[in-house]
């Protein structure tokens, strides 16, 4: 017996709903194995990780903290992956617009009034498109590798980020902590309930609704589809390559923008060295395991929202290392590419060939 | 002689054969997904024949052949060599048995020399100065003239075929495979061929020629072996048959003569190309020199040349995918469109089918509805507006060019590469059709299309031009092109010579034309 992967004459409809649920069984099993191997109880370690957070209200509003994020980057991510532009940066992109954004708070404190949010949004936008348009335009006029000048502008954004808290933005009040001072109630997003949920949930629920609607009824979305998945063919249709390079890195910077701005104002309220668990990373697995679709990206945020609560969890009750959120992240995205192989083969058990008899 | 599915050719009528059996393919079968490719195939090739595999694309000859080669598993079924049952696991293994093929795409690293190309594929036993002089002894033997230092992307296709053949007789194979190797030559380059396979078949080697030029089949072929949907149908003598008898055992069925129609009366000139120049955009692409060329309303021009001598760049200038110098050099209707892109040169009533269906013409994920609106987004048709995408109009539109083009498929709206190569290729001109275009530019209208669908889409662009159409057509094509054309210009080296009403010229005016020898040359015997 051996396996054989056989070509399907179509995608599955069926496979690229089911991939994601065979991936995610396949992380747990794999995960179940990895605490057992540490010597945990798998079973116990696995419902701290994964139920325990989903029990509480605090924790729940926590998961919607977490995800929020993740949502709105990942569906500009989509965007971008659907056109074959590999945008890796979004986590620059996310530092750039809290920087843009908190420029408003921190250097000018006394600006409070009902523009200062809106202000400072629309600034964080800008910011993240800004620090999306830089690769973007280096690949459309030089054609440089996006992947490398994208990452290569995170580590940029996060050591900016930290010169600025330490130096020139740090709280004059703040006992030389690296800090910058806490935004006044106008620069701060609205709470939604009593924890650290803010409005920025809604933004992201926004961006989800359009974004389904942008990529599935418009000849926009139809143009990303084309230019992602045949160029030529695109280029045959009239559609140009460049101007869809720029367009998706603009939009999904300006939604990492928006994204980090709205992490500071609504839940950290200031600037720290660190703003950020590497959202926009794991927003390029929450894009995958969505299916590089708006509605399913907006559950797979939720998941991976879980595994940061999780990683957590497990480090307070268990003891072991909050890394362990990063492998299972790891993990997924590894089985997710792995079995999106499914949509387009199927397995087939071939028995050995014609030719045993030897000659 | 009559024929039909459940004629088991085990029995069927066959000529004297000489020659030991060499290779005994026995009850062959190969399934891909729902598709049989190889239903119980059978097939006997003997020491000093040359063996003719013929068939429709898709009937399973390439299949078959890579089952041989060792290139593709077999689900089951037995290959006896010499009277062994054998495996063959690997074309490696074919190699080392004594099978060699020739492949109709070549694998030839272009920046390397004839010499280091083919000690990639020798086991490294000998020194390299050995080699080359092995193979100026072999190319010498065999005149096919080769200089082992020349580097391969500066060859024209006939010479890089010669490579594929010198280093597959190096290997002193009693088994030759090759796979339609007629089709980029000229018919020059083809008697050259035909010459030095008489020669090997004289030396007892066997060769298993696929092709579905009937001609040459009986030309040079003592045996043929017919494959129509995966199955054998018939084997018979190819000299003792009818160009006809053989075709109608291909298709199934007898293949309609096109109807040409009434000889269009002079009409205005709808597509002008003047002066027409770009530079390659790399060093494996051709540059286009002052290209002129006039078509009218009312006829079917035809472009003549062996791939790669600027068809592509010439389709991509006209079409507007790359943009012209000047707007004078493209002239759609009566306006300079040189400078515009090609959803403007759509607007202008321009419609255009590029070689590669899959990847160019039409996106392969994409389902034909959408696939529909490719080109159609911004014509006119009303399946975009206000930026949305009107689906159920795109799907009516798909429905009518289903029926009026008769693109068969297994359900409704299928994605594009769940097609055969025949039935997307209809459905792409249809596309184009359905809009009824004041000018057509089609790109290889029928390449890798079974002879049911071709004869089909010709009839197709001749009823279009005859409606008032100008109608170009760029083809490798010769029978093709003297089917359809009323006019014939033929590409070499990205230049183009003066298009001439077809009844003044010959087959063999065209070849020389495609082989980039002006007539003055005298150049006719010069095919080494």
């Amino acid at each position: 017996m051996r396996l054989e992967l056989e070509k399907r004459p179509e995608r599955s409809t069926l496979m690229a709903l089911l991939s994601p649920v065979i991936a995610i069984t396949l992380t747990l099993v794999t995960g179940a194995v990895l605490f057992a191997a540490l010597g945990q109880n798998p079973a116990v370690a696995l419902y701290m990780f994964f139920i325990d957070p989903l029990t509480a209200s605090w924790s729940l509003q926590e998961l919607v903290v977490k995800a929020t994020p993740l949502i709105l980057i990942g569906v500009g991510l989509a965007v971008c992956f659907l056109s074959n532009t590999w945008n890796i940066g979004a986590e620059g992109q996310f530092t750039a617009g809290a920087l843009a954004g908190s420029m408003l708070p921190i250097l000018l404190p006394g600006f409070e009034s009902f523009l200062t949010l809106p202000l400072m949004l629309l600034m964080g936008i800008a910011g993240g498109m800004l620090w999306g348009g830089i690769p973007a335009f280096l690949k459309v006029r030089f054609g440089t590798n996006e992947i490398l000048t994208s990452l290569m502008l995170v580590y940029i954004s996060q050591l900016l980020l930290d010169w600025l808290v330490r130096g020139p933005w740090r709280d004059p009040e703040g006992f030389n902590f690296p800090e910058s001072r806490v935004f006044s109630d106008a620069a701060t997003l609205p709470a939604l309930a009593d924890g650290r949920m803010h409005v920025g949930a809604i933004f992201a629920v926004i961006a989800v609704l359009a974004l389904s609607v942008v990529l599935l009824k418009t000849l926009k979305g139809f143009e990303i589809r084309v230019l992602g998945q045949a160029p030529r063919a695109g280029r045959f249709a009239g559609f140009s390559r460049n101007k869809i390079i720029v367009f998706a890195f603009l939009l999904s910077g300006g939604l990492a923008g928006l994204a980090g701005i709205s992490e500071v104002s609504g839940s950290v309220n200031q600037l720290t060295p660190v703003i950020s668990p590497g959202y926009g990373f794991t927003a390029i697995i929450v894009a995958f395991l969505g299916r590089l679709n708006p509605i399913g990206i907006f559950l797979s945020g939720f998941l991976l929202a879980l595994s940061y609560l999780g990683g957590e969890a497990a480090q307070v009750t268990l003891g072991i290392s909050d890394k362990t959120t990063r492998v299972f992240q790891g993990l997924l995205l590894f089985y997710v590419l792995a079995c999106d192989t499914l949509i387009l083969y199927r397995i087939r058990f071939a028995r050995p060939g014609v030719s045993a008899k030897g000659a | 002689m009559t024929v039909d599915d459940t004629t088991n050719p085990q029995h069927g009528v066959v000529g004297e054969r000489r020659g030991t059996v060499l290779l005994d393919a026995r009850g062959i079968t190969k399934r891909f997904g729902e598709i049989l490719a190889n239903d119980t195939v059978s097939l006997t090739l003997r020491a000093g024949e040359i063996h003719a595999l013929l068939g429709e694309n898709g009937a399973g000859k390439s299949t078959l052949v890579k089952i041989l080669y060792g290139a593709l598993d077999p689900n089951a079924g037995d290959l006896v060599w010499q009277g062994q049952t054998v495996t063959i696991a690997s074309p490696a293994e074919a190699r080392a048995l004594g099978i060699g093929m020739v492949f109709q795409h070549f694998s030839l690293f272009e920046a390397l020399t004839v010499a280091e190309n083919i000690a990639l594929a020798l086991p490294p036993d000998q020194s390299f100065r050995a080699l080359s002089e092995r193979i100026r002894q072999v190319s010498r033997d065999y005149g096919l003239t080769l200089d082992p230092t020349a580097i391969v992307a500066d060859l024209s296709v006939g010479v890089r075929q010669r490579i594929e053949i010198v280093r597959c007789l190096l290997q002193e194979p009693k088994l030759i495979i090759m796979d339609e190797p007629t089709s980029v030559l000229t018919p020059q380059e083809a008697d050259q061929l035909f010459v030095t396979l008489e020669r090997l078949a004289l030396e007892g080697c066997a060769i298993l020629y696929i092709s579905h030029r009937l001609e040459e089949v009986q030309r040079i072929c003592h045996h043929a072996t017919i494959m129509r949907h995966g199955k054998v149908v018939m084997e018979c003598d190819p000299t003792k048959e009818t160009a006809g008898s053989l075709a109608r055992l291909m298709v199934g069925s007898a293949v309609h003569d096109l109807k040409r129609g009434v000889v269009p009366r002079e009409g205005d000139v709808r597509l002008a190309l003047k002066d027409l120049s770009a530079e390659a955009e790399g060093p494996f692409s051709v540059a286009i020199e002052n290209v002129n060329l006039n078509v009218r309303a009312g006829e079917v021009v035809a472009i003549a040349g062996i791939a790669g001598n600027g068809q592509s760049e010439l389709f991509e200038l006209v079409s507007g995918e790359r943009l012209s110098s000047s707007a004078d050099a493209v002239t759609i209707g009566a306006v300079p469109m040189g400078r515009a892109g090609i959803t403007k040169r759509r607007r202008a009533g321009a419609a255009f089918v590029p070689e590669e269906r899959l990847g160019h013409g039409a996106v392969p994920g994409l389902k034909l509805s959408e696939n529909l609106l490719l080109t159609r987004h911004s014509t006119g048709d009303g399946l975009v507006q206000g930026g949305f995408l009107k689906r159920d109009r795109a799907g009516a539109l798909e429905q009518r060019i289903k029926t009026n083009f008769d693109v068969r498929m297994s359900h409704d709206d299928p994605e594009a590469r769940a097609l055969s190569g025949g039935n997307l290729q209809k459905f792409v001109i249809g596309r184009e059709l359905d809009r009824q275009p004041d000018v057509l530019v089609v790109n290889q209208p029928t390449w890798g299309v079974d002879a049911g669908a071709a004869a089909l889409i010709r009839q197709e662009l001749i009823d279009l031009s005859r409606n008032g159409a100008a109608v170009l057509v760029i083809s490798q094509d010769l029978d093709e092109i003297f089917e359809i054309a009323d006019r014939i210009a033929v590409i070499s080296r990205g230049k183009l010579s003066e298009a001439i009403p077809a009844q003044k010229l010959t087959r063999e005016r065209v070849g020389l034309l495609m082989a980039g020898l002006d007539e003055d040359s005298g150049g006719a015997g010069d095919a080494a």
